[in-house]
Order: C-alpha cells, then structure tokens, then sequence
C-alpha cells in the first residue's frame, strides 16, 4: 500500500490543476455544544511586517496548513491537493525552509494503529510536495496518531477535524 | 529496591505442626465461561501481635489490621470470596492463631478462615504468619510465613491473599504484581502523559517520568526491573527501556523512523515493535542489549502489536492487510503467518494470556470492547461493554485482564480490570487519569 501512495500521489500531482472552483471553508463548523480551540491570532493590519519565507508568511500564503482526511483513509482527495499545491508553490518559492508534517487520526482508533495511521497520513502529505518539486530532504514527519486532537468532542465532526496533516515550517 | 524476604516455615512453638491436609469441603467452584456460583463466605479477622512494638511500618497491633485488611481487598476484588473483613469481625489472641474458635466461627456463615500474626523482629525486619483453615471440616488447610522490611508490608499481605486464593480456587496466584501505566493528566488536546507504576491495587503508585515527553504503551519485561516504552523525546518517537533500579532510561531503538508498541519475549532476550518506514508499518525485533532492528513481518499494510506466547515460539499481532484490522498469528522468526479472527468488526492490541490458552483483543464494532478468543481463533467472548474500552493486559495466572476505559466526550481514560466470567468489572483507582495498563509478572 505504501507503493500505491506513492504512484497514487504522483498521479495526482500530474493531473492537479491550478483552478478549482470550491474554496474550503475557513473553520469547520464547531462541535455542537462544545468548545473548538481558539485559533493562533493573526495580525491584520501590520502583515507588511511578516518576514518573507518565515512560518508566518506560510500560514498567510498558503490556502490552508492542513489537510484532512477520510475515515481510516490516507488517500489525498482533490480538497487537499490544492491546499498542498499552494504549500508546495510557497515551499518551492523558499528553498532554504524546512518542514514538519504532523500526521494525526481520530480518537476512533486504537492507539497504536492510529500512530500507524498518522504516519501513513504525514507520508502521503510528504510525497505529494516530493512529486510537486519539493526536496525530500527538507521535509521531516512525525505521528501524534490520536494523542494531539484539534477538536475536543466524540461526534463525526470532532472525528473529521482531527483526522488531519499539518504543515509546520520549522523556524 | 525492595525485595520480599523470604518465605519461613511456621513450625514455632506455639504453633502445632502443619496437618496434613485432608479432603477439602471447602472449594471454590470457577467457571470461566458462565460465572460462579456464588462467592465464598471468609473470614479473615485482624492478626494479633505478637508483641506491641513500633516498627518503620506504624505499630504492629494497627499493622495486623491492615495485613486482614489487604487480604480482605484482595478477595473480594477477585469476585471469587465474599469476605468478613476485621471491620465486622471480633479480634482473635494470638494462641488462638494455631487454635481457631471453630464453633464461634461456624456461627458466621464463613466456609474459610484466615488468621495470622504480625511480629517485628530483631533486625528491623518484619514477619507476617498466614493459616488458612476450613470452618466446617475444622482443619488447616495450608499455612505459609512471610519475612518483609517494614515498608513491603503489604507484599506480606497480598502473598497471603495468594496462598489463600490459590489453595482455595486452584488457579495462580496473582495478588503480589505490579501495574505500569501511562498516568494522564491536562487538556484532551494536550494531555500530559508519564510513567507510572503501582501495586495491582493501586497502592504504593510512584510516577517514573517527568511529563515533558509524551509516552505510551509502556511493558514490563520478564525481570520485572525493566520497562519498555515509547517516547517522543527530542520529537524523535521510538523505544527505550527504563530501569527500575536506576531510574534511568536508555535507547532502544535508534532510527529516524516512527517506532513504537514494544513487547518484551519471555525468556527477556528480544524486544519486538512496530516500525513505520515510508508510511507502512511493520514489526521488527531488536535484541534488549540493543543493535540493529530485524524485520519480522513485510506486507504493505499496517502491522502492528506483536505480543508473544508464554513459550516464546510465537507471536500474535493486528494486521489490515486484509482491508481491516485482524488478528494474526506467526512464527517468533516471522514465519506461517495466518489470520484468526473471522468476526464481525475489527480487531486490535492482542495479548496472549499467559497461561497461553487465550488471546485478548479490543473489538471495535462501532463501541470498543475487550474479549477473549482461542489462538486459534475460536471461542470468542467479550467481557466488556464501554464506549472506548481499550488495550487489555493479563493478571500474572490468566484470569483478570486489565485495559483502559475512555470516556465519551472528555476523553478521559481510566485503568479497569475484569475477570474472564466478565460480571467482575473493577475500577483501579489511581491519582489520575490512567491509560495503556501493563500488567507485570508475579513478584518473587
């Protein structure tokens, strides 16, 4: 199955095209009744104070720092592909920056195969920025599997969220 | 390090020589697959001093209370005894030890007695007597004596318990083990996690590792002085062993890939795990001096949670080589791997029992459940009915499973234990919240 990542990453980055009409939404919907993590406050009014090529700069650029994934799935769906296209435009932009993928599953697992899981999802992430243009070298993964949940409830929509790969650029 | 004693031999005076024992009336009956019948009615009233004295331990009067007390705990958490703790019972003098009030006994409804005493000796040490005894036959049935420092007091008392249990039940004992575990404490979404280990009934919990690193799925080896892990010190997740006589921990595994969930072989020699190279996840082995890791299984799967039967020559683990999570059997070497789990659902995190005649799993089918099946995959039961009931680990005879049970919602995780009918459910209380238990051998 690694191989078939492989091969279907590579695929999909030679079919990715540049225009999709759907944007992702911003936020997911919260879970009913409960509180969704409050997101790292980003300056507005001074972003020419951003240093080109920082972490800063990557998280405005970038259409998104995660991707998300399907129930014990590991595949990149054409949501995800273009949130990697732009990391890996930024990525290819700054050649000297580094990058850790985080591959996470939701709490649906149990804990062992979900750091398998997690691997497989910061893997599948990695290859595609590889077959994109991206260096191997400067890209480092690791699996939290369901130990690091973004979204704190037990419903589908906590489970979606959690099932994610971010892209961290290492300062 | 503390470390038991010794067994003595009660033959002092005023102690009338051990009788031989005779037909017993008094017998548990187990049955793992439907319950028991009822539990047994004991007694086990305070253990008189020999003499008063002061010891490290508190004064041997209130320590003789304690010991029933412990013992008390210990039966009445195996759902096997129901038992008359010194709370409810009068005291017993010392002469009456060897000698029991047998009529006064019959008049309590106990089947079984427990008696003993409590003596500081000379050099600082102390040593705890234990006489089992059938009230209605009104003989002894077995007799044994512990000599413990003062601060392995409650060895004394669960090597009792044991005695007791095991003379009365015929199965092991199992009373006298420790649990290690992840204790876990702070936010679901950065939770902090140490070592922690404890005495089977949660007493005696000390904390290894500081929380700064996240760990998981910690394992005792044979030795019981070593505890495999997985840590992700330095962002670097893999295995390391940590020494309970030193305190210190070293690496086990040096790579740059993802590795994790070891289990010690039991003759202590091999540490399998699972490796993750490229997105696939196998399982290695790796000598415990350390050393190159060696692939056991290659399929473009995750396989993973490779636990090893009690001789050693094979070895059980989850494989999704089929579509979902399995279980599978293989040779130690990695050879005549075969699927046994044909139900419904997925299963994962397989223990083989050490008595070696079954296997426990986490059966996820929309909740997660512990249960039981054959090795070779036959006569499955499940024992548990939670949410998030995960990751069992055997009692040292075989017959209580520990896991961990994750709430809905807080997520917040607790050690649990149940027995193989699966009515005896029991919560082990710890100062935290608690995950991944691992239950260690019997203690020597």
């Amino acid at each position: 199955m690694a191989n078939m990542t492989a091969k279907l990453a590579i695929a999909a980055a030679l079919v990715a095209t540049a225009g999709c009409a759907k944007k992702r939404p911003e936020v997911l919907p919260p879970a009913p009744a409960e509180t969704a993590p409050t997101p790292t406050p980003q300056p507005t009014d001074n972003s020419n104070m951003v240093q080109p090529g920082s972490a800063q700069d990557f998280k405005q650029t970038v259409i998104d720092d995660t991707i998300h994934f399907a129930l014990d799935a590991y595949d990149i769906d054409p949501e995800a592909r273009r949130i990697l296209d732009s990391q890996a435009q930024w990525l290819v932009k700054y050649p000297n920056t580094r990058i850790t993928i985080e591959g996470h599953a939701d709490e649906r697992g149990t804990r062992e195969y979900n750091l398998a899981l997690g691997d497989r999802r910061a893997t599948s992430a990695a290859n595609y920025l590889i077959a994109r243009g991206v260096n191997a070298s400067r890209i480092n993964t690791i699996s939290y599997g369901k130990e690091r949940p973004i979204a704190l409830g037990s419903n589908e929509a906590a489970w979606a969220q959690n099932r994610r790969a971010v892209t961290v650029v290492i300062e | 390090m503390h470390r038991l004693i010794g067994k003595v031999a009660l033959a002092l005076a005023p102690f009338a020589a051990l009788v031989a024992a005779g037909p017993a009336a008094a017998q548990v009956e187990v049955d793992v697959v439907g319950g028991i019948s009822a539990p047994m009615p004991i007694a086990i009233p305070a253990m008189p001093a020999v003499a008063p004295a002061n010891t490290a331990a508190g004064n041997t009067v209130e320590l003789g209370k304690q010991l029933a007390q412990v013992i008390t705990n210990d039966l009445k958490k195996s759902g096997l005894f129901r038992p008359l703790g010194p709370d409810l019972l009068r005291p017993v003098s010392f002469d009456q030890v060897s000698a029991p009030a047998f009529d006064y006994w019959g008049t309590t409804g106990a089947q079984s007695l427990v008696q003993g005493y409590v003596r500081a000796n000379g050099d600082g040490t102390l040593t705890v007597g234990c006489y089992l005894y059938d009230v209605f036959a009104r003989n002894e049935l077995t007799r044994q004596g512990f000599v413990v420092q003062p601060a392995d007091w409650r060895r004394a008392a669960h090597k009792c318990a044991d005695t007791v249990y095991t003379r009365l039940t015929g199965e092991g004992p199992y009373f006298d083990s420790r649990i290690v575990y992840a204790s876990e404490t702070g936010p679901k979404d950065h939770r902090i996690k140490r070592l922690a280990i404890m005495d089977q009934d949660g007493a005696n919990h000390r904390f290894l590792t500081n929380g700064q690193s996240i760990v998981l799925t910690p394992r005792f080896a044979p030795n019981q002085q070593t505890i495999v892990y997985m840590s992700y010190e330095g962002q670097r997740p893999t295995i390391y062993a940590y020494d309970l006589n030193t305190g210190r921990s070293r690496k086990l595994v040096s790579s740059n890939h993802l590795a994790f969930g070891p289990h010690v072989s039991p003759d202590g020699r091999w540490v399998v795990f699972t490796m993750s190279i490229g997105g696939n996840a196998d399982i290695y082995r790796v000598p415990m001096s350390g050393g190159a890791p060696q692939q056991l299984t290659n399929t473009p799967g995750i396989d993973t949670g490779g636990s090893f039967s009690p001789d050693g020559t094979q070895i059980v683990f989850e494989s999704d080589r089929s579509g979902s999570q399995q279980l599978y059997v293989m040779n130690a070497d990695g050879s005549n791997q075969h699927r046994i789990s044909f139900g419904g659902g997925r299963y994962a995190t397989p223990m083989w029992s050490p008595r070696g005649d079954l296997i426990a799993f986490t059966k996820m089918t929309g909740n997660f459940r512990i249960g039981v099946m054959s090795p070779s995959g036959g006569n499955e039961k499940l024992l548990t009915d939670g949410w998030g009931d995960e990751g069992p680990s055997w009692s040292p005879n075989g017959r209580v499973i520990t896991f961990f049970r994750n709430g809905r919602g807080s997520g917040n995780a607790e050690i649990w234990s149940v027995d193989l009918t699966g009515v005896n459910e029991r919560h082990i209380p710890t100062p935290l919240g608690g995950s991944d238990p691992n239950w260690g051998p019997l203690r020597p």
